[in-house]
């Protein structure tokens, strides 16, 4: 029995080592290699000494405000929708928008805040004068929560959705007010799905690269863009692995920081 | 154990397959040989009915495909597996190319047309003697701008009129660390191939001092904002800005007489070609006078050959804002191969600029 229990790891060892360790492994070893290929440390010294240290400071900053804006909206948005009669249906119109093609989508933004597009028309029947609201701190993270949303929607949902409503009639029975109950009873019975919606939004906001060019108009850099630059123009490999072994790290803190409740499992 | 080694097995032929289907790709055009021409060249850069017509005079059946920076370019070729018989990179990247020994010497006595190209586009100093390159286009980097949407006197004869705080908030860049960085050199006096560390210093120092003045820094976007009158000033190529102009009048162009960037896209045979006669064949075609006019008539940019300039509207060629005359273009510069270790120096201050601005 314990043998075959053993075994049975065989086919996911295999896997993981292919998939998972060996790329990581590969991207630590590139890490420790300058622009000739000798080993060298100087990467990291360069991370420390440079414009690194704010940049990750900012694609931190900006990855927190994209996942607080997005929970804003997602969180209420699931409530909502658990309590519509085609739940179901509802929450398939919102996923579907996340099967578009994220550079289209990006590009349609581009037209939708021109100076000519539509918002600019519209808030020219109120009076205002066009402004351009195109490469802004604004509309980066408008883009980018409004990417982020279905994401962040559908774990919240689910746990929503599983909670037994007898709960909620029990709190409202025993005299706590509808925010009492909302704090006490089904905000922590739901925090899984929240922090599993703060995992998969937080952790490709920090790298979110295409968009900061597109949009933002490169005004605002993410460790994404700087290992863009390293590998594609700087043709620097060791300079770009060293970024990605930080993103890497920093990606793991936070898994670590939302980890889910051993005890109990998801509700 | 049956569905262990079933799982372990799936692995292995999911593996095979990726392994296989990754050979494939990287092997794009290898059908090469005997009837098949496989061109890389920049996106937009060729009228598509000239490589119809080439296919119909040789017989040979192009495969066309295209890059969007000579880095990508080079990383492509210089890894193998690709098949291209033809590309189209530009000096410095040609020079690299020369020295990493991936191209293959032309044949002159191949090249029949070759004799249509203008004499100041020859022999120069990134390939000397022509042996690995042959002109393709050239142009230079320079300011578009929209004259109704700006003060008089901004003009864009000298760089410091991008300084100029009228011009809060209505800069474009294009994104790139040679271009960017050249201008902030040119504008201060130096040279845009500068290795001096100082010089560099106070490059980046004075180009964040644009930052009020500067709305973004995009890439080909950048065509389709001018043309709709969403931005009024930016830094860019001779040719994007020639085709800006095409499609919205009121634009101008203007290269700084500080001095600029002068570049030349050559066409090369990589030495991963399986069909040298063909690509010779396809480099004598382009040179042709009529190809070449039709060329540069559909692409916008200034073709280098003089046959082909007679074929030209006169009101085009006379054009001294895209055909600026030699005494002009001494003036500019070209880029040199700075080496990987400036080329990294570049791009870190030039990041530096871009998160200096907000």
């Amino acid at each position: 029995m314990k043998i075959k229990s053993k075994a049975s790891l065989i086919p996911y060892i295999i896997w993981i080592a292919l998939f998972v360790i060996a790329p990581i492994g590969l991207i630590a070893y590139y890490s420790l290699l300058d622009l000739n290929g000798d080993f060298t440390f100087a990467n990291y010294q360069n991370f420390f000494t440079s414009a690194y240290l704010t940049m990750t400071l900012t694609s931190f900053w900006y990855a927190f405000l994209i996942t607080f804006f997005t929970l804003l909206i997602a969180y209420p948005t699931a409530y909502f929708l658990t309590k519509t009669k085609h739940k179901h249906l509802w929450l398939m119109l919102i996923i579907i928008p996340s099967w578009i093609n994220l550079l289209l989508k990006t590009y349609a933004f581009i037209g939708i805040f021109g100076l000519y597009g539509p918002i600019n028309a519209f808030l020219e029947v109120f009076g205002f004068d066009p402004t351009q609201i195109l490469f802004t701190d604004f509309s980066f993270v408008f883009v980018a929560v409004y990417v982020f949303i279905p994401f962040m929607i559908l774990p919240i949902f689910n746990s929503l959705d599983k909670m037994n409503p007898s709960l909620i009639y029990a709190s409202r029975d025993l005299g706590a007010s509808a925010w009492t109950t909302f704090r006490r009873v089904i905000f922590p019975l739901t925090i899984d799905g929240v922090k599993s919606g703060i995992q998969v939004t937080f952790i490709p906001a920090l790298s979110l690269f295409m968009i900061t060019r597109l949009i933002a108009g490169n005004k605002v850099i993410t460790l994404g863009t700087a290992i863009e630059q390293q590998f594609l123009v700087a043709q620097n490999w060791g300079m770009g692995s060293t970024i990605a072994v930080f993103l890497i790290l920093i990606m793991f803190a936070s898994m670590l920081f939302t980890r889910t409740s051993k005890k109990g499992g998801r509700v | 154990m049956k569905s262990l080694i079933n799982a372990t097995l799936s692995i292995i032929v999911v593996c095979a397959l990726l392994w296989f289907a990754a050979s494939k790709l990287e092997a794009s055009g290898s059908a090469g040989g005997e009837g098949v021409l496989t061109i890389y060249n920049w996106g937009e850069y060729i009228d598509p009915e000239l490589i119809d017509q080439f296919e119909e005079q040789t017989g040979i059946t192009v495969i066309y495909e295209t890059f969007d920076s000579n880095e990508a370019m080079l990383t492509k070729v210089k890894q193998g597996g690709s098949a291209y018989d033809i590309a189209v990179p530009s000096e410095y990247a040609i020079e690299t190319m020369i020295e990493e020994d991936l191209l293959i010497e032309i044949d002159h006595s191949k090249l029949t047309n070759l004799q249509n190209i203008d004499p100041y586009f020859l022999d120069l100093a990134f390939d000397p003697k022509n042996k690995y390159s042959i002109p393709y286009f050239w142009g230079t980097v320079g300011v578009v701008f929209n004259p109704n949407e700006i003060p008089e006197h901004l003009t864009f004869d000298t760089w410091e009129h991008l300084w100029d705080p009228a011009l809060k908030n209505k800069v474009f860049l294009v994104d790139g660390s040679r271009e960017v960085m050249g201008m902030g050199l040119n504008s201060l006096g130096y040279s845009l191939n500068s290795r001096d560390e100082q010089e560099l210093r106070e490059a980046t120092d004075h180009l964040k001092e644009l930052n009020g003045n500067v709305k973004a820094i995009i890439g080909d976007e950048i065509t389709p904002l001018m043309v709709n009158n969403e931005a009024t000033v930016a830094l860019t190529f001779s040719g994007q800005a020639a085709d800006m102009m095409w499609e919205n009048e009121d634009l101008d162009f203007a290269v700084p007489s500080e001095g600029s960037n002068l570049w030349f896209d050559n066409m090369v045979i990589p030495k991963t070609s399986s069909n040298i006669d063909g690509a010779h064949a396809f480099i004598n075609f382009m040179l042709d006078a009529e190809v070449a006019a039709q060329n540069a008539d559909y692409v916008g940019y200034s073709t280098p050959n003089e046959a082909a300039m007679a074929l030209l509207d006169e009101e085009v060629i006379s054009d001294e804002r895209f055909y600026p005359p030699i005494d002009m273009r001494d003036n500019l510069e070209v880029y040199e191969n700075l080496g990987l270790e400036f080329l990294g120096t570049y791009n870190e201050l030039f990041l530096e600029f871009k998160m200096s601005l907000n």
